[in-house]
Formats: structure tokens, sequence, C-alpha cells
């Protein structure tokens, strides 16, 4: 665990720790992300940003993919993307 | 209970899946911890379910839709098919989660969970203070193999959650668990004030904290929560006796959980074994799927329905769902009433008078031991 809070930004490489599995369940048919004694259930929006985790691409790459995809305006997703992987990031479930 | 209500069978079509399953495998530890949530009557080891069985009951659980599989206790370590148990559940795709004290864990035995695919481990801490820790254990030495096994699971690279069970004999020290959280190198805190269940009842004039003490409490979480934002999550939970509101136990009676007693019995929680009137289905002798979907244990007080007044009116009864069916017993000799933790519950004067009791003269400490119950 980082000793210091990691700011989520545009350039910012995020990845699913070892620990934190995000896959399909297919008992219930959607995408679940089980970590530490946490169950999350993320809803389709996140689950389209999340599946673009990959530590590779910044969060500016996945903001880019996600314009073309939804044809929206890059300050309104890139409000939402850096929400929700701020929260996830201050959980341990993505790292850098 | 002879008024239980009697309720027709949901279809299992309206029930959802259980989320997790906890697997007490044993009822033996070294630890003797005067609080501890397990049953006054302790499963002796000769009762416990055979390898065998634990993976059959793993299997099932996974092809019912568990997702997380909790290993507890007693001690789980305690089991020699330990690392055989976690390697079968990572084989069907269940998050692994080891809920230990952890004195019992080496190098190799770490090594091997590991290699096993042990996903996350959650280790005890009873204090900060060595003697006092060792003290509230009833273990010499306790806290010193604490220390070496959370460095053991960070250098495995897994996740570490400190368990802090705190109250009257701890409770001053709660800033320096937090910093024990951190310097550990923990991602996650539970800190627990004890709930009165188990060997914590006879107990609960040695372990009951003060309002003052609580509120104090209260304020040192808040507080390190938003200091240690993205560095140490905190679970707090807070002890019923003050509660306005009771809790949602286990997240409503076999909504959630599913728990597997050392012997082989499933339960809608760990302590419902207290509750008289139940024939308890055993993972010996019935599926899973039945004992989650067709089992009256299971149906008895699930949903909403067999609510009382005031809960079956209460816009809240699908948050707290009527609280804890064992708690209601313990307090109204009736599992069917509405907890006392709930100020709006008729019961609430037997709350009242156990919190005024509770603050009573401090007593010893009544250790637990396997056929040790005190004496009612």
């Amino acid at each position: 665990m980082a000793a210091a809070r990691l700011i989520v930004e545009g350039a910012t490489v995020l990845r699913f720790p070892p620990h934190v599995k995000f896959r399909l369940d297919p008992a219930r048919d959607r995408w679940v992300i089980l970590a530490p004694e946490r169950l999350l259930l993320p809803d389709e929006l996140s689950v389209e940003i999340l599946q673009l985790i990959d530590g590779a691409h910044t969060v500016d790459d996945i903001v880019d993919a996600l314009m073309v995809k939804f044809s929206a305006q890059r300050e309104e997703i890139l409000v939402d993307v850096i929400a929700l992987l701020q929260d996830l990031t201050d959980k341990g479930t993505l790292v850098a | 209970m002879s008024d239980a209500p009697t309720l027709a069978r949901p279809a299992p079509a309206t029930i959802a899946a259980p989320l997790a399953l906890l697997a007490e495998l044993t009822h033996r530890c070294p630890l003797r911890c005067p609080y501890c949530s397990n049953p006054l009557e302790l499963d002796r080891a000769s009762r416990e379910l055979a390898t065998a069985d634990w993976k059959r009951v793993l299997s099932e659980a996974a092809a019912l839709g568990v997702l997380q599989v909790h290993f507890s206790g007693g001690e789980p370590t305690a089991r020699r098919d330990i690392v055989a148990l976690i390697a079968h559940a990572a084989s069907v795709g269940l998050y692994t989660n080891l809920i230990t004290s952890g004195v019992l864990i080496d190098r190799a035995k770490m090594t091997a969970l590991t290699g096993a695919g042990l996903d996350h481990v959650q280790l005890s801490f009873q204090d900060t203070d060595a003697a006092s820790a060792n003290r509230i254990a009833g273990l010499d030495h306790a806290h010193e193999k604490k220390l070496a096994v959370a460095a053991l699971v960070r250098e495995a690279g897994l996740p570490l959650t400190l368990n802090a069970v705190m109250h009257r004999q701890n409770l001053d020290r709660l800033p320096a668990m937090i910093e024990l959280a951190v310097e550990l190198g923990a991602q996650r805190l539970e800190v627990a004030h004890v709930q009165y269940y188990g060997w914590a009842l006879p107990n609960r004039r040695a372990l009951f904290p003060t309002y003052a003490a609580l509120e104090r409490a209260t304020d040192i979480v808040e507080a390190a929560r938003e200091r240690l934002k993205g560095i140490l999550t905190i679970d707090y939970v807070v002890p019923d006796y003050y509660a306005r509101r009771p809790k949602a136990c286990m997240g409503g009676w076999a909504r959630q959980f599913i728990n597997i007693s050392p012997a082989g019995k499933a339960l809608p929680c760990h302590a419902a074994e207290t509750l008289p009137g139940f024939d308890w289905p055993s993972v010996l002798t019935t599926s899973l799927s039945d004992i989650w979907y067709r089992s009256d244990a299971f149906n008895r007080y699930r949903g909403t329905a067999w609510m009382p007044e005031p809960c079956q009116s209460c816009d809240r009864r699908e948050i707290d769902w009527g609280g804890c069916r064992c708690q209601a017993f313990a307090f109204t000799g009736d599992a069917s009433r509405t907890d006392p933790a709930c100020a709006l519950a008729p019961d609430r004067p037997i709350l009242d008078a156990a919190r005024a009791d509770a603050l009573g003269p401090e007593t010893e400490f009544v250790y637990r031991q396997i056929g040790g119950a005190p004496k009612a």
C-alpha cells in the first residue's frame, strides 16, 4: 500500500492489482469486482470504463476511446471517469 | 419457539442467490479471547467435516452463485487441510479470504497458502500493547507472532486487513491501533466494538465501554478516515447497546450469507444455533441449493412478511431487516420480535436495563474454552 494518496489525472495509468478480480459473474450475468471483503457491482457506464483499464493506457486514452464510442463531449466524460477512478483508487481497488 | 410464523414457501425464482459462504472450519483455536463470537457450546474436533465434504460444499457454493468464501473458525489454519481447501475454492472461482489469528502461520505455511491462490488475509489484533494483547488473547507471545505474520502477508504480496475488536480494556489505544495498521502496510482496518453474543455476553462487565468512551472512539475513527483517505480504509462497527436503529444483521436473514459450522450445520448467521425451535439443515444430508431455497430454517425470517410491528410498517424494513434475530431471542425469548437495539422496539426497556447492567462493577474474564461454558 502506498504511503500517500494517489491523485488520478489525465496522464495516470491504472491497473487492477492481482488480488482484485473484475470479471463476469455467470450466475447473475453481470460484471462484478471482487476485492478484500468487498463486492462491488459497477453500473453499465462504469463497466465500459473499467474494461479499458489495462495497465498501459492513460486516463486520457480511455476518455478518448469513450468519446468516440458515445459521441459525447470530452469534459463531461472526463468528470465521470475521474470520479469513478479516484473513488476506486482510494479504496485500493485500482493502483498505478 | 412455539409461535413461529408458518410462511408459505416462496418460489426459488423470487429468492436471490447467496453472495458469500462463511466456512467455520473448526472451533479449535490457540487463543481464548473472552469476546469470541463462537457459541458457548463449541464443536469438538471429532465432529468436524472431512476434507471431501468441505470440497463438495465449496463446489456447490460456486455453482449456486456464491462469489466469496471466508475461511474462519476458531482458527482455520488449525485444520491440516487448509491449503487444500483454499486451492479447491480458488479452482472453482471463489474469492478466498482467510480470517485468522495468525499464530499458527510460519513462512512455509504462508508460502503454501499464497501458492494455493489465497486472495486476502484478515488478521486479528487484541491490542497494541503486547502484555495487554497477550492477556486478552489468553496466550503468551501471541502479539509478537502476529506482528511477524503481518510482515509475511505483505512479503507475499497479499492485501492485509487488520481486525481490531475494541472494548473497555483497549479502547484508550485506538489511535495506536490505527497507526499500527498503517505501519504494517494494511489496506483495511476493522474497528469493531464488541457485540454481546457468544462468549462476550458473560464478559460484558469486563468489556463494555462508557458512552463517553464510545463517542471519543467514533471521533478518532472519523478523523483518521479523513486523514488516511487513499491509504487506509477503516470499517467501524458500534455496539448495539448504544444504537438507535438496529444493524442489518448479515444484511438480512438468508439474503446474502450461508454460514457452515464445523460439524456441517448450515446457518443464516454464526450465532443462529442459539435459537431454539430450528432443525438446522446439515450439508452432510442436504444440498446447499435445497438449504438456501427450500429449508424452513432459511425461509423463516427471510424478507419482510414475518415481521411484527413496528417493523412491518417501518420505512426502514428493507434497510435493517428487523435487526438481529439472535439478539431479539436473547433479550425477549422470542426470535420473531423486533430487535431491542431499535429505539422503536416495544422491548427497548430490556436493552436499556442490559446497558445499565453492563456498566456495573468490572468483572474478571471468563476465557473461551471447549467444554468451558459458564453456568447460566
